[in-house]
């Protein structure tokens, strides 16, 4: 029987990685193109103020005649970029407090654990709220506050799989023949987490860019004039009652959007470079 | 025997709750400290004018031009003999403004909690007894949705919606405007808690359904299901026999520990649907630098959380049998 070559008939890795790079173009795309949108794009136009979503504007235009289609690619740039950042300083952090927990075990570990609990302990809004204040709001306050909530989950996963190649013979033989514990972190439990670590960053990614929009929206995290998800958002607040859903709507539904897309890159991670998880 | 053991986790328990609230003070002291925040400017208003004078003996009247370490001890003991300082927005005692507003939030928050709850569950289970028929594509898909939903945009996408184009709820706050306090109906209050406590509930339904739906694949592959469906159990049978009773139990825990998603879910809520509750008085007071407020909200939202982790686990010893087989 002629099997024949078919786009259909592509397997589900094939399939899967197609996905992921469609995904990751369209990310890349988004990221990119809110750079290169410039102030004069968004220039004031009182003649245009509050047009309905249509051919000429397809998100509509502000109070102020600005284009809500590239307001919101613009916020969301920013929002990818502040995410993204925070999603690998969480990475690094959980990579570290992960591997150094186990291996060094003792106060060190418990130590480990100690500060996971203590984040946990606390509503994240809420300590991100008061690093955001500490750091005097802005860029950094909303990066600081969002990688110290978001390292947590990450640790716990690298920790529990650390823990298990610390039994693990070749890790034991290593330490037979002397190897110091750095060395043994180094070489023995970093390569292994590598693809934990991975798709750990891209499944953070989503969480960290909604409690960045989120905590804009409240008013803790970028200024007011810059072209945040969160500011668009909370402006649009003020016209909730007199019906200019536009403001609100398309902005939001990008960043589920956006926020779906990374989430299924993770997962889609996941299953590419741990085969027993792609059953699920 | 059995005695000593409960005696153990009591102990244990709050020697972990009161580390955790030391090291929040000390956290808490350290942030505001390091924040630009100026506490005169915050105390008398950014309107008002006052000499430097008067603000230099507003400072020394409140210890402000002492060492950082002798202001945290005296906080700190007063913090534990009961005086929690006084609000500055709302010129009335800390934990009085905590009292009335988590009033309102807790009942705003059990609402959303109970309605979360059950319909997770629910979800959860019908989804895991169709494991892979189009019900249960449709509330993964859901699921998935809602994980990736911002609340505050889910409640003003609702406002928009029920409120303004429907005008099926009013729009804000929890009770009528112009209406004085004492001729506002329990219907009133109800019709003001309906919408804010959906939106609340919607974003932990997705977490407990997932779980659920984990659980009850697991036991719908179990041997015993399958040696049920062989002695010829109907499905709703198996559901009511097998699949509750194992599932129940986790899914009850999971919500007590979402204690911390639930009030970090409520600031939110509270903004957009001005609910005057604790979440609004958290994003006032920090938005106004309200230190001594703010400090109250930290350590009442870690005692709000602890709760929950202490409940799930109580409930563990109270009704899971092989606990209790453990104990004796």
């Amino acid at each position: 029987m002629k099997r024949e070559k078919h786009f259909t008939a592509l397997g589900i890795r094939e399939k899967t990685i197609l996905a992921t790079a469609v995904f990751l173009a369209v990310f890349i795309l988004v990221m990119t193109f809110g750079i290169f949108i410039t102030e004069d794009q968004l220039m004031v136009d009182l003649e245009q103020t509050f047009i309905q979503p249509g051919s000429g504007h397809l998100f509509g235009t502000d109070w102020v005649g600005r284009d809500m289609l590239l307001r919101t690619l613009k916020g969301l740039s920013i929002s990818m970029r502040i995410g993204l950042l925070s999603s690998l300083i969480s990475a690094a952090a959980a990579a570290l407090l992960g591997i150094l927990g186990p291996v060094f075990g003792g106060i060190v570990d418990k130590a480990v654990s100690w500060l996971i609990d203590f984040v946990l302990a606390v509503p994240h809004t809420i300590i991100i709220i008061l690093i955001s204040l500490a750091c005097g709001g802005g860029l950094k306050g909303i990066v600081v506050g969002i990688t110290c909530t978001h390292w947590t989950s990450l640790t716990r996963v690298i920790r529990a799989e650390v823990l298990q190649i610390l039994n693990a013979e070749y890790t034991q033989l290593s330490r037979q023949f002397g190897k110091s514990r750095w060395y043994i972190a180094r070489e023995h439990m970093f390569p292994h987490i590598i693809p934990q670590l991975v798709v750990g960053v891209v499944l953070v990614f989503p969480h960290a860019i909604l409690h960045e929009a989120s905590i804009t929206f409240l008013g803790f995290g970028l200024p007011a004039h810059e072209p945040a998800i969160g500011v668009i958002l909370s402006e649009s607040m003020k016209y909730l009652t007199s019906g200019k859903w536009w403001l609100a709507f398309f902005p939001g539904l990008c960043l589920v959007l956006i926020s779906l897309m990374v989430d299924r890159i993770g997962k889609n991670l996941e299953k590419l470079l741990d085969s027993s998880s792609a059953h699920n | 025997m059995k005695k000593n053991r409960i005696g153990k986790f009591v102990l244990h328990r709050a020697a972990k709750l009161i580390t955790l609230l030391i090291a929040l003070c000390i956290v808490t002291f350290a942030l505001l400290e390091a924040s630009p925040i100026d506490p005169v400017t915050a105390y008398v208003g950014a309107d008002t004018k006052v000499s430097a004078q008067q603000r230099e003996l507003i400072a020394e009247h409140w210890g402000l031009d002492k060492p950082a370490v002798e202001r945290f001890l005296a906080w700190f003991s007063s913090i534990c003999q009961g005086d929690w300082g006084t609000s500055m927005i709302y010129r009335r005692p800390v934990l009085e403004v905590i009292g009335d507003k988590f009033l309102s939030s807790i009942a705003l928050m059990m609402t959303a909690w109970v309605l979360s709850g059950i319909f997770g569950f629910l979800l959860g289970v019908l989804s895991g007894i169709y494991e892979g028929s189009w019900l249960d594509k449709g509330i993964r898909i859901y699921c998935h949705l809602l994980i990736s939903t911002p609340t505050f945009w889910m409640g003003i996408v609702f406002v928009m919606l029920f409120s303004v184009k429907l005008g099926w709820f009013p729009v804000a706050l929890s009770v009528p405007i112009g209406v004085i306090q004492s001729e506002v109906t329990f219907w009133d209050k109800i019709q003001h808690i309906i919408l804010p406590a959906l939106t609340l509930s919607i974003l932990s339904v997705a977490n407990i359904c997932m779980h659920t739906r984990e659980k009850v694949c697991e036991v719908m592959n179990s041997d015993y299901v399958l040696f049920a469906k062989a002695r010829g159990e109907s499905k709703g049978l198996i559901a009511k026999n097998h699949v509750l009773r194992n599932v129940s139990l986790p899914a009850v825990t999971l919500q007590f520990l979402s204690f911390s998603e639930l009030f970090g879910g409520a600031v939110f809520v509270e903004q957009v649907f001005s609910y005057p509750g604790l979440g609004q008085a958290t994003v006032q007071a920090g938005l106004k630098g309200d230190a001594p407020l703010l400090m109250g909200i930290v350590i009442i939202s870690l005692l709000f959380v602890y709760t929950g982790n202490l409940l799930a686990d109580c409930l563990y010893l109270l009704i899971d049998p092989r606990m209790r087989e453990g104990q004796a």
